[in-house]
């Protein structure tokens, strides 16, 4: 909260302490009601207050959304690999993690498990089957690829499993708490420090450890990782699999909220995209911004513009940012090759 | 155009053209929707096949050309009104979706296109004073033709050799469809012929090479967005006269994802691609939820599976078979030929060999 933020509250506050006390009784003589400019201000007050739970609600699930762009953007780096399946990446954990629970699994033991099996099947199956015999071909054959297993994923999940959608505990309680009279929910504090923590763990770990510099180095320039000795093929398995992890923390978070159903991915699949080309798709910073910015920019325009064009917010931002800065806001700048 | 080639397509006409008289009413309903998304999907090769811009957005001019015709018939004004606006709409709105074009390429412009169709699959759903919203809207007239109500009767009998055949009722809107996809193919066929095709297929090829031989690309790229979009306008008029009844469901993301996957399937860049790709992911997948309905939910796990396996051993899709099998068969001969000539050299060599000594 900003220094500006502070004494306006108080005030605000003690107004409603004000009203509180008189609206008890009918009052017998009419209530003498602050100055125009002090009631202004109080209306400006109330909605700052709604606009700031907005936002930090946006930031919620903004930052869910940067998981899924995180990864989105580390396969790009690493291996020039667009998936489309990402949002299907999302969902199969979910199913996963919901079959160790029924049987009888804690959450935390679930997790942990159901991110040793995306590894295999979403990083390393992933990656032998689908990028290794596509890479000589390019981009777009991957991408047609990832659309051919996202759709694989999504409709086998319903043929085989279930259509319905299916409850999912929450890591967190879901209370209500106010600070300094901002309604702010466990679930949402618990979920953004969660996504950040993994976020910024996955960015120190790229930018401290020698595994992590190796990793960047075969995204930047994948012949000298080669000369100087590093283990290529190993780099971007561990990309795939930080990828999976990452599918299977935002999983977690989303579930509760979205319930795991066969197409939970659709739009989620889609906001991670945006999301991280507007934070630009060659810097892992930018999928965290992009992400918070989608999050929040949803939210605010659900409330304040309209909630049933809530899921057109992240493509304005997204056209005005390539028509503005096609690199994205942290983005560099990529040459055009004859 | 090889005698085969003639021989084939005959024996494809005489199929589209004799063939529904004999189907029951849903058997011509699905093969009007096949030519129907044929119609679509061929818009969608030339921008994507083509031009090579990667569009995801097809499907909203599908809808765009529904909606319109369907809004307009509503109102009481003729298909044969409709059908133009549609057009004009789809082209100018297809002008303006190619200018990201402009900026960005590949991945970018496929997510561009796809956002686009979203704020359009929205308009659609939300806008219920226009559109019905989820209720969509139904009772869209058929049109009529020189004073022929394409409407149909139910009832009407059709005698073969002394053999009373029942003929469906939506025949003669299934002959109407068949013309005008004949007259798209024609159309498509002359566009593909002449400069502008040739233009189109050099921004495909490499974009910067097309500059700087004097094609205006930015005019080119427009263009294929615009022509494609109208192609699948003409379509979603068609569409919503077939079916009657339209909501934004088969207009979403997901069904411009399969458009594009049809172009691809069938083979992107062959003139017939999208006639085979619509069949494999329309008209088998409908056929297969009528006579068997438990495997109907299989079938797009399927489809997905042999996209994906379709990309490692036939990329260029399923139209590529013959050029690969002719590329393998002149490979062979080659290798033959030259196997034989080095043996004739090794033979010329001994023999002035033996000579010399």
């Amino acid at each position: 909260m900003s220094r500006w933020g502070k004494s306006p509250l108080k005030r605000a506050k003690r107004l409603r302490l004000k009203s509180n006390q008189t609206g008890g009784e009918l009052p017998s003589a009419p209530i003498p009601l602050p100055a125009l400019g002090e009631r202004v201000f109080v209306l400006g007050v109330l909605q700052m207050i709604d606009f700031l739970q907005l936002v930090f609600s946006g930031f919620a699930t903004g930052s869910i959304y940067a998981l899924a762009a995180l990864g989105f953007t580390l396969l790009w780096q690493a291996a020039g690999t667009i998936n489309f399946a990402q949002g299907e990446f999302v969902m199969l954990p979910a199913f996963i993690m919901l079959a160790f629970l029924s049987y009888g699994a804690p959450l935390p033991v679930a997790f942990v498990l159901t991110a040793l099996v995306s590894t295999v099947v979403l990083g390393w199956a992933f990656k032998r089957a689908i990028v290794d015999p596509l890479f000589k071909y390019g981009m777009m054959q991957i991408v047609v690829a990832s659309i051919g297993l996202s759709i694989v994923m999504k409709n086998a999940m319903r043929a085989g499993y279930s259509a319905e959608a299916h409850p999912f505990p929450s890591l967190f309680s879901d209370q209500l708490f106010s600070i300094a009279g901002v309604h702010i929910s466990t679930n949402d504090v618990g979920t953004l420090v969660c996504a950040l923590v993994v976020v910024f763990g996955v960015q120190a770990f790229l930018a401290k450890t020698v595994t992590g510099r190796a990793m960047q180095a075969v995204a930047q320039n994948t012949e000298s990782a080669t000369v100087l000795g590093i283990n290529v093929p190993r780099m971007i398995f561990y990309t795939f699999a930080i990828n999976a992890v990452l599918a299977c923390v935002a999983a977690m978070l989303v579930t509760p909220v979205y319930l795991a159903k066969f197409d939970m991915g659709d739009s989620l699949g889609t906001k991670a995209f945006f999301a991280a080309i507007i934070g630009g798709f060659n810097n892992s910073r930018g999928a965290l911004l992009g992400g918070l910015i989608v999050g929040v920019s949803e939210n605010l325009a659900a409330a304040y513009m309209s909630p049933a064009y809530k899921d057109a917010v992240a493509l304005v931002v997204f056209m005005i940012v390539i028509l503005f800065r096609p690199q994205g806001l942290l983005g560099r700048k990529e040459e055009r090759k004859v | 155009m090889s005698k085969r080639n003639i021989f084939l397509g005959v024996i494809f006409a005489a199929m589209v053209l004799c063939l529904p008289p004999f189907l029951k009413n849903y058997g011509v309903y699905m093969f009007s929707t096949w030519l129907i998304y044929v119609i679509a999907t061929m818009g969608l090769n030339l921008t994507v096949g083509y031009a090579g811009q990667k569009s995801l957005g097809h499907a909203a001019f599908f809808g765009i050309g529904a909606y319109t015709v369907a809004i307009m018939m509503k109102a009481g004004i003729s298909w044969w009104l409709g059908l133009p606006t549609a057009v004009v709409l789809c082209f100018v709105l297809g002008l303006v979706l190619g200018f990201p074009a402009l900026r960005v390429q590949t991945i970018y412009l496929a997510f561009a296109t796809l956002g686009f169709n979203t704020a359009v699959f929205l308009v659609m759903r939300n806008e219920e004073w226009l559109t019905g919203g989820t209720f969509g809207l139904n009772g869209i007239p058929r049109p009529a033709i020189f004073g022929f109500d394409l409407k149909g009767q139910a009832g009407s009998v059709m005698h073969l050799f002394g053999v009373e055949f029942p003929l469906a009722k939506d025949l003669a809107f299934y002959y109407f469809v068949l013309a005008a996809t004949a007259i798209a193919t024609a159309l498509l066929w002359g566009l593909l012929r002449s400069p502008w095709g040739k233009a189109f297929q050099a921004l495909r090829d490499n974009p910067i090479r097309a500059e700087s031989l004097g094609i205006d690309t930015r005019n080119y790229t427009l263009l294929s967005f615009a022509i494609g979009a109208v192609y699948a306008g003409v379509a979603g008029a068609l569409f919503a006269s077939l079916v009657d009844f339209i909501e934004p469901a088969p207009f979403a993301v997901g069904a411009s994802i399969m458009m594009y996957l049809m172009v691809v399937v069938g083979g992107a860049g062959y003139f017939l691609g999208p006639l085979v790709g619509a069949l494999i992911g329309m008209l088998i997948p409908e056929w297969i939820r009528d006579v068997a309905p438990s495997l109907a939910n299989w079938y797009l796990p399927i489809f997905g599976a042999t996209v994906v396996v379709m990309m490692v051993w036939l990329p260029d899709g399923l139209m590529s078979i013959p050029d690969r099998i002719r590329a393998k068969r002149d490979s062979r001969l080659a290798s033959a030929k030259r196997a034989e000539a080095t043996s004739e050299i090794a033979a010329i060599a001994a023999q002035s060999e033996g000579v010399a000594q």
